[in-house]
C-alpha cells in the first residue's frame, strides 16, 4: 500500500534533477553545435565604380581567409566587376560631397591640400573622371592597397563563389564570355535561399 | 623567436597582410611557426582576431618604430 507515494516521490525527485541538468546540457549541445559551424556570409554587390568594387571584395577575401564559406551574387552595375578587363572601372567625384579630393603627389603641404570643386565645374570639365580615377588609382597604390584584379583573385583562389545575374546579363546585353571563369549565373531564386542561411548578409 | 617561414607584408594595407599570411599558412604543416613583418596598425587587432577565428596560435604580437612583428603557429 506504500508504494503509490513511493512513485509520486520518486517521479517529484527525477523532475527536480531534471530541471536542474537539462538547461545546462541543452547550453552545452547548442555551444558545440556553434563551434564546429563554420560562420557563412552572402554578399549583394550592385556598384560598378572603382571606390564601390572594394567593400565586397575586401570583405570576401578577409571572411575567407578567415575559414568562412562566401557567395557573392553581383547584380546590375555590380556585374561590371566580374568583367575579364576592369582596368576601366571609374571613380566619380561628382554628386559626392563625400570624397576627400586630395593629390597623392608633390610635397606634403600640396597633398594635404582638399581641393573644393564646385559639382557644376566638375560636370562641365571634360575627362574629369578619368583624371579623378587617376588619381584614385595613384593614392591606392601609394598606400599599399591591393588593386580591385588581385582581391578578385585572391577571393576566387580562397573559394568565395561569384554568382552572376544572369537577369543583368541579358538586360545590359553581355555576353558571358565578357566575365572571368568560374562563375555561376543565376536568379535571385538561387541566391536567396544561401542568403537565408547565411550569418551575415550584406547589401552594397 | 625562431621561426620557418617570413613573410614581409609592411607597406601593405588591409586586408593584404591577413590575405598573405593566410596563404603562407596554407604551405606550412601543423606545428610551424610564421614570422609576419607589417606597418599597417590596424594589423595588431586585426591578427589576433584572424588567430582567435582560424584557431592558429599567436604566439607573439610586438611593436618596434612603428613596424609590427607577429608569430603565428599554425594549427
Amino acid at each position: 500500500m506504500g508504494a503509490i507515494p513511493e512513485i509520486a516521490s520518486i517521479d517529484e525527485l527525477i523532475q527536480r534533477r531534471l530541471d536542474e541538468i537539462l538547461p545546462q546540457r541543452i547550453e552545452q549541445a547548442m555551444q558545440a553545435r556553434e563551434e564546429g559551424r563554420t560562420p557563412s556570409m552572402t554578399i549583394i554587390a550592385t556598384k560598378g565604380t572603382l571606390d564601390w568594387a572594394y567593400p565586397p571584395f575586401i570583405l570576401a577575401s578577409t571572411a575567407a581567409a578567415l575559414g568562412w564559406d562566401v557567395k557573392v551574387f553581383f547584380t546590375f552595375y555590380g556585374l561590371n566587376l566580374l568583367k575579364k578587363d576592369i582596368s576601366d572601372l571609374k571613380v566619380s567625384p561628382l554628386g559626392n560631397p563625400g570624397m576627400p579630393m586630395k593629390m597623392p603627389f608633390g610635397p606634403d603641404w600640396f597633398k594635404s591640400l582638399n581641393w573644393n570643386i564646385p559639382n557644376l565645374v566638375q560636370a562641365g570639365i571634360p575627362g574629369f573622371e578619368s583624371v579623378a580615377t587617376m588619381l584614385m588609382q595613384q593614392t591606392i597604390k601609394n598606400n599599399g592597397v591591393a588593386s580591385i584584379d588581385e582581391l578578385r583573385s585572391l577571393s576566387q583562389e580562397a573559394d568565395v563563389k561569384f554568382l552572376a545575374c544572369q537577369m543583368t546579363v541579358e538586360l545590359f546585353g553581355f555576353n558571358h564570355d565578357d566575365f572571368i571563369d568560374g562563375l555561376d549565373f543565376v536568379g535571385a531564386a538561387t541566391f536567396l535561399p544561401e542568403a537565408a542561411k547565411a550569418n551575415v548578409s550584406l547589401f552594397i | 623567436m625562431n621561426f620557418d617561414k617570413d613573410l614581409d607584408a609592411r607597406g601593405l594595407n588591409c586586408p593584404l597582410p591577413i590575405l598573405r599570411a593566410k596563404k603562407a599558412l596554407n604551405d606550412m604543416t601543423g606545428g610551424q611557426v610564421l614570422r609576419i613583418l607589417s606597418t599597417d596598425p590596424g594589423s595588431v587587432k586585426d591578427f589576433a582576431a584572424f588567430a582567435k577565428q582560424t584557431g592558429n596560435e599567436l604566439l607573439s604580437s610586438a611593436e618596434n618604430n612603428k613596424e609590427f612583428e607577429f608569430y603565428l603557429k599554425r594549427k
